[in-house]
């Protein structure tokens, strides 16, 4: 046996993952993903002795089913990228976390400049790199100019720099330089669980409290074989929709705005904060702080504060859905956003593309429906997709979602399971392993957690939707006029904390 | 158009009567904590374990929370067996300094004014550059909030600009990472002088859950003089408005 199959939110013994001879562990990756699974982390940990372990997690989407390939190297091993190269921003943040040189790696360059964790070595990206410092993609010629934007942006938005090669109006290539916002959230998990941790799970992208602490919360869960009471479950499925109705129709005004249609614009921008004060409801905090926690909830949804939900739902899905009818019903809107910055299912698979920008491809790819954990094991919400892959189809996913939340959230209110709000969480179950998926409403949030001997966290990867989409946004923008560049980077709306942690 | 009409008549008038009538907050908010030190005579420390940021302590017998680093995660409450730490439905948290931030009973302090001279040249025009250093996206999505109709900020003459050099002051939120000092340090400098800053949130007080982290600075005024703080993780976007106008003696 070469993989241990695992399923999302449950853990298994890490004795059970082979390791395999660097050769084979690449070969078997390249061989599955061209066989249709996904990757959905690849990443290392220190050996005792010299030398990084590497641990692959395949995605099966069709059958469910998620799987872990593990090989050791030292300084260098053949990079993966080339013939997979959903790899390639993986393989960069193991030479820059690692030390470790993925050789034949097309474009190896920082994505967070930071030193490397393991000392000694020559590390491929330098000992201190100095952020934004890197061989940058040049075109030449006559009447090619570069614009360079960032860190520090025009709105009130999170700082990433941005270097468009342009010919006259016209993107030939984007490339997105991240890193300023890295905070060491992700290492800080390691040697845990210790009691600020689950705030840098709800801080790790902080639009994202919800997906990230249930992340959290359900790897620990499955680490101790902790059973999360039934009506935390469904609670914890309702804060998570809640959060997807606010990001989502944030996101619908601010495509809004950004083509000048200023009605939905500034409805849109009101009733997310309806959805926020939802969320406030039931936890105090309108970003979900304080609610998700190891063993279930703090709050319950009592049946008179159940009732005043439903009452400010219902108000939410009229208002929201003449703000929205109206963007899509006016002409010079869809003008802007059909065939604006399109991204192909085949380049969404090629790169491992995930969530809304996936589904407006055509794509089929949602946690709640393909890795069924918590509330989603019950109770399905149907996947939205659209086919053109463009800005359009972006927008149409997200109100298709909108949609399908509410209705989803209806549901729960009516059908919400008596008992407990919380369990007490037992030791960690020394050396095993855990994969814990959850659809945020970026896409896919991935939490992987390896326990040691002692029952401590040994490893922590963290793998937010932005991870794999930065890049799908630089592909969007070839050959689209720079002035479309808000428009589509809205579209997409990615995580700058998320990625860079 | 007569969509876009019928459309604005049903969505109707959304703007909060602030500052004429007192907001309204969920009941489960958690504002300005309290401490009641007549219930506390045990020192017994259970709060002390459950803080993740360390903030709140107990020295001489006495409690002390500092809102600086407080998450608002309401855990202390929990753990507390005798009542003594709560938290208010009190939004109005912001202080001049940082010592103003340290809470030990039940008294509420108002955030003091500017000077006379910024209170002359900001107090009824204030352009505002933002800077996210290291913010997780809750203080910026909160602090943005206030430009929708809900809250209105351009009706207090407040207004987010696009350029440091349109600024009369920056507002920063996050911890301040070390691979942002250049930028951040850059953006102040392009403000022209005499100008205000205004830190925002946990993470720009004390550096918030990421506090000791190598990665970071611990907050704005590492790099700047900081005017006026805001508490909070993320501060309910009241906090930031009570914050602004209470900084400029417009409330």
């Amino acid at each position: 046996m070469t993989s241990e199959v695992l399923h999302n939110g449950y853990g298994a013994p890490l004795r059970r993952v082979t390791s395999l001879a660097p050769e084979a562990f690449r070969r078997a990756v390249i061989e599955r993903t061209r066989a249709g699974e996904r990757l959905v982390a690849l990443f290392g940990r220190p050996l005792a002795q010299a030398g990084v372990r590497l641990l692959a997690v395949l995605g099966h989407d069709h059958g469910g089913t998620l799987a872990a390939l593990a090989t050791e190297v030292s300084e260098a091993y053949p990079a993966l990228t080339p013939e997979c190269p959903e790899a390639h921003w993986f393989e960069r943040e193991i030479a820059e976390q690692w030390a470790v040189r993925p050789d034949g790696h097309p474009w190896l360059k920082p994505i967070r400049f930071h030193p490397p964790y393991r000392s000694g070595g020559a590390p491929p990206l330098g000992a201190a790199p100095a952020i934004g410092v890197t061989d940058f993609f040049r075109m030449a010629g006559e009447e090619v100019h570069e614009v360079a934007v960032g860190p520090v942006h025009a709105g009130i938005i999170e700082p990433g720099h941005f270097r468009f090669q342009c010919h006259g109006e016209s993107v030939h290539h984007l490339e997105i330089s991240l890193g300023y916002q890295h905070r060491g959230a992700e290492r800080a998990f390691v040697a845990g669980p210790e009691k600020r941790a689950i705030h840098y799970a709800e801080t790790l992208a902080g639009d994202t409290t919800i997906a990230h602490a249930s992340a959290y919360c359900q790897a620990l869960e499955a680490l101790s074989h902790c059973r999360v009471p039934a009506r935390a479950v469904a609670l914890r499925g309702i804060a998570l929709e809640l959060e997807r109705l606010a990001n989502h129709t944030g996101d619908l005004g601010a495509l809004a705005n950004d083509v000048g249609f200023l009605p939905t614009a500034s409805f849109c921008g009101r009733i997310r904060g309806d959805f926020l004060n939802m969320t406030a409801l039931l936890c105090g905090n309108r970003f979900g702080r304080g609610l998700v926690r190891p063993g279930g909830v703090t709050c319950d949804l009592e049946p008179q504060r159940a009732e005043e939900l439903g009452r400010r739902l219902e108000r939410a899905r009229r208002d929201v859905t003449g703000a929205v009818e109206l963007l899509f019903e006016t002409p010079s809107v869809m003008a802007r956003f059909e065939e604006t910055g399109r991204l192909t299912a085949t380049q969404c698979i090629e790169l491992g593309i995930v969530g809304p920008p996936a589904r407006a491809a055509g794509l089929e790819r949602d946690v709640r429906h393909d890795y069924p954990s918590g509330i989603f094991r019950f109770a399905h919400i149907p996947v939205s997709t659209a086919d053109t892959g463009d800005v359009f189809a972006r927008a149409f996913v997200r109100w298709l979602e909108i949609r399908r939340s509410l209705a989803f959230i209806g549901e729960q209110l009516r059908t919400l399971p008596e008992g407990p709000l919380r369990a007490a969480l037992p030791p960690l179950v020394p050396e095993w392993l855990t994969v814990s998926l959850i659809e945020g409403w970026r896409g896919e949030v991935c939490h992987v957690a390896e326990s040691d001997g002692e029952g401590r966290l040994a490893t922590y990867k963290v793998v937010d939707a932005s991870f794999h989409n930065w890049f799908g946004l630089a592909m969007a923008l070839r050959e689209q006029a720079i002035s479309d560049f808000p428009l589509c980077n809205k579209s997409f709306n990615l995580s700058y904390c998320g990625h860079d942690l | 158009m007569i969509d876009v009409i019928l459309a604005r008549l049903r969505q109707g008038h959304r703007t909060i009567r602030y500052p004429g009538e007192a907001p309204t907050l969920p009941d489960r908010y958690r504002g300005r904590p309290a401490l009641d030190p007549t219930k506390c005579p045990s020192g017994c420390e259970a709060c002390l374990a459950k803080c993740p940021t360390d903030a709140i302590t107990y020295t001489d017998g006495r409690l002390r929370l500092d809102l600086g680093r407080c998450l608002f995660c309401g855990e202390c409450e929990r753990a507390c067996p005798e009542g003594a730490v709560g938290f208010t439905g009190d939004y109005r948290m912001a202080a001049r300094t940082k010592a103003g931030l340290v809470v030990t009973g039940e008294e509420m302090r108002r955030v003091a004014a500017l000077d006379e001279r910024s209170r002359r040249l900001f107090g009824r025009s204030l352009r505002l550059r933002q800077v996210s250093a290291g913010g997780c996206n809750a203080c910026e999505a909160d602090t943005n909030v206030l430009g929708t109709v809900v809250f209105d900020l351009g009706r207090f003459g407040v207004q987010f600009v696009a350029s440091p050099r349109h600024a009369d002051g920056l507002l920063i939120t996050g911890t301040v990472p070390r691979n942002m000092e250049l930028a951040l340090r850059k953006t102040y400098e392009a403000v022209p002088t005499p100008k205000i800053v205004i830190a925002v949130g946990a993470c720009a007080i004390t550096g918030g859950p990421y506090a000791g982290h190598a990665e970071v600075l611990n907050g704005a005024d590492a790099l700047v003089p900081v005017d006026v703080y805001v508490p909070g993780c993320p501060p309910h976007p009241m906090t930031i408005l009570d914050g602004i106008l209470g900084a400029l003696g417009r409330i």
